[in-house]
């Protein structure tokens, strides 16, 4: 079982567990991430509407605030311990919206508090938004560069 | 050969243990030593709360021998977090030897094998050894921040918040009168590794493992499966348990009728735990609560006790690297 014949097992044996993986439910994930991330969405619009008619807001900044509300929301509602309830629930639903990188921000925060708040707090706040950032503005730049181009 | 007999048949006279709140709404409940209502132990980060966990196994396994802390002649003891920190620190409040050792879940039967060892030949006449593990500090070590809002897949397991120990005595040192589970033999596991790579199917990876060992165990011995009351493996989950029973049918050893799995059983209601319990603290409560209460009241005569261990680190992971795994198989039995 172990040695040299590791090779041939491996196969066998990967694909025989692979056997007992219990298939996605596409639809029922779906689903559910329709519902939530389309129920943050509708949050944000409210807000837009909310911002644009009581504040007097438009254009970029009218963007900016909607975005800043939603962020706070996604923040404090990670804060609270309720946002990986949440995520559990609707997976994809409440990760792509930008709650959602709120939370990616906001929960290593919490978490790395203990080791302080330079080389904890700071430092491990962007383990997780980190290569959103990176490979984020890499894309941004790349269609970018294509736009331009074109 | 992988077995070692212990021919003046180490005693386990007392053991003690402790639990947090979802663990202990399960099995062991009514079982261990302490019920934590919060995981936190009172302490400030989840690193001191397993930390304090493990001292707390460690003085009531003591306490409960009967024994005070000057007769103990060594402590054996590990955990998962990085350096066994939870182990080391938990040792620094006592005054006895400390050897850390480390086997990711399989600490606890490492622990016990190389206590009996030392009591058996003479080096010790008692010896503790516990392991623990709290799931928010696995959590943050091993994945991803608690308050990260991502999804858990289902070949998941939770790692169990609590920790457990055991007084390993020589039966000359105690002469109480009482007859108590000794440990009759020891098989130490070989490190195994199929293939598997997913670091959220734990159970597949560890199964192998567990396979080759009782395989081994059952070999060296020239025991039938059946001889044994229970084998109970640590933490493959229910997934994991499947698949040993068809790795050691397919060599010819039936242990469909007495096989158990500490992680498949420490939770009483299956939601976010999926496959069931996990972690050093997960054979460390079951065994040292449950199943160390029906050997003494022997409804339980023969047990082997095999605990898997994964052997991965998030850099070996996040190399791309498979995941080799251990099991070390312990035999406690009343005579």
């Amino acid at each position: 079982m172990t040695g040299k014949n590791r090779d041939n097992y491996n196969k066998n044996y990967i694909a025989y567990v692979n056997s007992f993986n219990p298939p996605t439910q596409h639809f029922k994930n779906c689903f559910r991430a329709f519902i939530v991330g389309g129920g943050i969405c509708c949050i944000g619009q409210f807000l837009r509407g909310i911002f644009e008619s009581a504040f007097g807001l438009y254009g970029d900044e009218l963007a900016a605030a909607v975005s800043i509300g939603l962020i706070f929301l996604g923040t404090l509602l990670t804060g609270l311990g309720v946002y990986d309830r949440i995520g559990r629930y609707a997976g994809a639903g409440s990760i792509v919206p930008i709650t959602g990188f709120a939370n990616s921000v906001a929960s290593p925060a919490i978490e790395f508090k203990t080791e302080g708040l330079v080389y904890g707090l700071a430092a491990k706040m962007f383990i997780v938004a980190g290569p959103i950032i990176v490979y984020g503005v890499l894309a941004g730049t790349i269609v970018g560069m294509i736009y331009l181009l074109l | 050969m992988q077995t070692i007999f212990f021919k003046n048949k180490p005693r386990m006279i007392a053991t003690g243990s402790i639990a947090g709140p979802k663990e202990c709404e399960g099995v062991v409940g009514k079982y261990v030593d302490k019920t934590l209502l919060d995981d936190m132990f009172g302490e400030s980060t989840y690193e001191k709360a397993e930390c304090k966990m493990l001292t707390y196994a460690i003085s009531k396994t003591i306490e409960n021998a009967g024994m005070d802390e000057k007769q103990v002649d060594m402590l054996i003891s590990g955990d998962l977090l990085n350096q066994i920190i939870s182990a080391s620190f938990a040792a620094r409040d006592f005054d006895f030897p400390f050897l850390g050792v480390y086997g990711a879940c399989s600490t606890l039967a490492e622990s016990y094998a190389l206590a009996a060892t030392l009591v058996d030949g003479g080096y010790a006449k008692k010896v503790v050894a516990a392991t623990g593990s709290h799931f928010s500090s696995a959590e943050r070590q091993y994945r991803y921040p608690l308050e990260l809002g991502n999804t858990r897949p289902p070949q998941a397991q939770w790692t169990v918040t609590g920790a457990g120990g055991a007084f390993i005595a020589d039966m000359g040192s105690v002469n109480d009168g009482q007859n108590y589970p000794a440990i009759t033999c020891a098989t130490i596991g070989k490190v195994v590794d199929f293939g598997v790579t997913d670091v959220n199917n734990m159970g597949a990876a560890m199964a192998p493992a567990a396979a080759d060992t009782i395989l081994n165990h059952l070999r060296d011995t020239g025991r039938k499966a059946d001889y044994y009351d229970l084998i109970i493996t640590g933490d493959l989950g229910a997934l994991g348990s499947r698949i040993l029973k068809d790795l050691t049918w397919e060599k010819g050893v039936e242990i469909r009728e007495n096989h158990v799995d500490c992680g498949e059983i420490v939770y009483n209601v299956i939601e976010d735990e999926f496959q069931g319990g996990s972690g050093a603290g997960c054979s460390a409560v079951v065994f040292n609560s449950y199943i160390y209460d029906k050997l003494r009241k022997r409804e339980l005569n023969k047990v082997l006790l095999c605990a898997t261990g994964a052997l991965l680190s998030t850099v070996s992971s996040g190399q791309g690297e498979s995941i080799p795994c251990i099991c070390h198989a312990v035999a406690i039995e009343n005579s």
